[in-house]
């Protein structure tokens, strides 16, 4: 995907190209693109006069970023420690055998996109994944195939 | 509408209140996180419709709320003027309860919550036993207002705080107050609030600022995520007194991105108490001039430390600095700078409406007011609960979470998020507090509590957060960069069946060099889940180590799986679920498992109707 640079031009005018507002920035253009385009790291680091490191730096300390084109589908497992005494990492792996990749990878097709998150903040659910956004509670390893299968 | 005086203010609080009427019937669906992951706004468009169909809009108020705590039971709605409690909601329940309580004024007794001890159903929230020992003066408001009208808000008593304070309150008597009351952070450390205050307050320069911490990191606690989501405008009120007490002008709320919800009612209440005259310039003509931002934050569990909360508000890396230099001397832009969590800004109206001794009054001698906890894990009636610091970890857990699930023993519960560690069974008295927690090893934190059962391996759960805190250790001081990766590597070994007897003083060596030399606290408390586990459940450690075993059967190098035959009915869905061929057998003959293919998944132990599989 290429970026617009106009596109990339009015997502920083909203925050009047300040330094300060970096992390936000970056957050409108993933949400753009469901990623972090390189070309619009260097253009962010032009427009904001700041060095490259410093976008780089930041775009690669935060777990919210990626520099990786995601999946159409994105699939969240919550690795919360009251998911994980649930049972969370069984999910994951049994995911992760499903559609043969690794949490942080997206498969071939570019369908899916796998990835474990700190704690989504429901905790009375787990273990919790998160599908686009629609939250699945008591998830079990036996509910992985429905899960996929509902799509 | 632009309110610009104190006197209007609660002017508009009488026009509002005159406006409504006690009795009319009003819906309180809860829109918490939970009650949302199970569909409530379905059920609440459900209540919309059968209202409408019935020709009852103007009658019946019906609105979305933030989280009623008891996660557990959601759906939940709360029928006013009675306060009658329904849980677990389904859409096909609405039409019922609109024909029943709301025109006939009767209860629908199959919705509504059994106390199984008393052997009898409850009609009210307030006799629901979860709800009975809890002191909700944060959360309690969140079943009575809209988040979204500010309205709601004033009509409880809102920002009546913010005009006490405005109308004849010197800022150095807001600070005062605020110290007498007692109130620590609430967000981790327990820190004094008002001396934090003051500090800011006295520090040099023009330019100071007042910071929300909303950035809420910790796995397992929601409670500022709730709190930001139900009462918005209560964080608000609070920030707002404190600037005027500290002489800030500008201020931030850092939230997390991962709480969409949260985000968004934050922002409306910001431009909502813009538009009132409650934040900008002249704020209800005090000649106060404050106003807010928004910022979100990038995922990273280290931007809960100040320093490096700030670092990332300035657009940069979120890594933390030393703090011989403290935050209300130069934090922000090295400006004077206040940070508090949303738990305690939202107690500062409380604190300024009450009285610093009616505050001072709740609590224990070093720990005041009501803490908020996410019970959660092994646990009945998980949710969050407020209760009055000093409460016993037995009655938290016991009296108002109702135990733990199918019969199981009590094994540990973990405070404190990753910062924290593990309190044994033989410690369920302790009262809790934020020194009585440190004491035993553990920590407040912004108040997770995770119940764990007989199931859970004390060696995984430190292994668990020993991950977690190298995946989120921001890698500027090595004794917590190589520091936890080494003891990740130990505690592995010992999960997997190489560890030695010798390695469980290294993990101590480790753990006092972690202690003393890291920079911020996360390096700094990161020993805590080990050292704790370490000492409570050594003899766990050491069954992994010199029996190769592990007692709770979770851990899955040491465990193996196989089939009784005696039990085996020959179903063959074990056979079916097998993602690696594992499992051989005809139809209506015992199964056999093959050990060499198994990879320990334990889907056949979950799916036999027959007990069948063996894990040992």
């Amino acid at each position: 995907m290429t970026t617009n640079e106009s596109k990339l031009d009015s997502i920083i005018d909203e925050y009047n190209a300040e330094p300060g507002s970096l992390i936000s920035i970056l957050q409108d253009i993933q949400a753009e693109y469901n990623y972090l385009p390189e070309e619009s790291l260097e253009h962010v680091a032009k427009r904001l006069d700041i060095p490259r490191v410093q976008v780089f730096g930041v775009a690669t300390f935060f777990k919210t970023f990626s520099l990786k084109p995601k999946g159409k589908q994105q699939i969240h497992v919550c690795m919360g420690t009251a998911c994980h005494v649930r049972g969370s990492k069984k999910v994951l792996e049994e995911l992760e055998r499903k559609l043969e990749i690794k949490a942080g990878d997206t498969t071939q097709d570019g369908e899916y996109t796998l990835e474990t998150v700190n704690c989504v903040g429901a905790c009375a659910l787990g273990p919790v994944v998160v599908e686009n956004e629609e939250y699945h509670g008591q998830m079990t390893p036996i509910k992985v195939e429905s899960l996929l299968n509902s799509k | 509408m632009k309110v610009i005086s104190v006197n209007k203010l609660e002017a508009l609080r009488t026009e509002i209140l005159a406006g409504k009427d006690l009795d009319k019937p009003c819906i309180a669906v809860c829109g918490g996180p939970g009650c949302l992951a199970n569909q409530c706004l379905e059920v609440r468009d459900a209540f919309v419709n059968e209202i409408a169909a019935k020709g009852l809009t103007d009658k019946v108020d019906i609105r979305t709320t933030g989280c009623h705590g008891f996660c557990e039971r959601g759906p939940i709605a709360l029928i006013y003027p009675q306060e009658i409690f329904y849980q677990k909601l389904t859409v096909e329940d609405v039409p019922e309860i609109v024909e029943q309580t709301i025109v006939n004024n009767k209860t629908v007794d199959r919705l509504l919550y059994t106390d199984d001890e008393a052997g009898q159903l409850v009609e009210t929230e307030g006799e629901v036993p979860f709800y009975k020992k809890q002191m909700r003066l944060i959360l309690g408001s969140n079943s009575k207002i809209d988040p979204h009208n500010i309205e709601d808000y004033i009509a409880i008593g809102g920002y009546s705080a913010l005009v006490k304070v405005l109308g004849g309150m010197q800022p150095l008597e807001v600070v005062d107050e605020i110290k007498n009351s007692g109130i620590r952070g609430r967000g981790g450390g327990g820190f004094p609030t008002g001396r934090k205050w003051e500090s800011t307050r006295n520090a040099q320069g023009d330019i100071k600022y007042v910071i929300c911490n909303a950035d809420e990191g910790d796995p397992g606690a929601f409670m500022d995520r709730s709190i930001l989501e139900g009462n918005p405008h209560s964080v608000l009120e609070g920030m707002i007194i404190g600037a005027y007490a500290i002489g800030s002008n500008e201020g931030y709320v850092y939230v997390r991105n991962e709480y969409p919800l949260a985000l968004k009612n934050i922002n409306l209440a910001i431009k909502q108490a813009r538009e009132a005259g409650l934040l900008g310039d002249n704020i209800l003509g005090s000649g106060l001039n404050f106003d807010l931002k928004v910022n979100r934050g990038g995922g990273a569990f280290v931007c809960g430390e100040s320093t490096a909360l700030m670092a990332s508000l300035e657009g940069k890396p979120g890594e933390p600095r030393a703090k011989y230099i403290h935050t209300s001397d130069k934090g922000l832009w090295d400006r004077p700078s206040n940070l508090n969590n949303v738990e305690t800004w939202a107690n500062i109206p409380l604190i300024i409406n009450n009285g610093a001794d009616w505050y001072s009054a709740i609590g224990t001698e070093s720990s005041k007011g009501t803490k908020v906890f996410s019970l959660v894990g092994k646990i009945n009636n998980t949710g969050l609960v407020e209760v009055p610091m000093g409460m016993t970890l037995r009655e938290i857990i016991f009296d108002i979470g109702g135990g733990i699930p199918g019969g199981k023993a009590f094994k540990a519960v973990q405070t404190g998020g990753p910062s924290g560690g593990c309190i044994p069974e033989s410690l369920i008295d302790l009262p809790v507090d934020y020194d009585r927690l440190t004491e035993v090893g553990s920590m407040m934190g912004s108040g997770g509590m995770i119940v764990m059962d007989e199931d859970t391996c004390m060696v995984d759960v430190a292994l668990y957060f020993i991950n977690f805190l190298m995946e989120e250790s921001c890698g500027k001081c090595v004794p917590c960069r190589e520091g936890l990766l080494r003891m990740g590597e130990i505690l592995t070994d010992i999960t997997e069946g190489r560890g030695q007897m010798e390695d469980l003083d290294l993990i101590q060596d480790l753990s006092e060099v972690l202690k003393d030399a890291s920079l911020c606290g996360l390096g700094q408390t990161a020993p805590n889940p080990v050292m704790s586990t370490l000492k409570y459940f050594r003899d766990e450690y050491e069954a992994h180590i010199k029996d190769h075993k592990c007692p709770a059967g979770v851990c899955t190098e040491l465990i193996t799986y196989s089939i009784d035959a005696g039990n085996c009915t020959g179903c063959g869905l074990c056979l079916k679920k097998c993602p690696a061929e594992a499992i051989t057998g005809e139809t209506k003959q015992p199964h056999v498992l093959d050990a060499g293919k198994c990879i320990k998944c334990g889907i056949c132990y979950d799916v036999c109707k027959f007990d069948a599989v063996i894990k040992e």
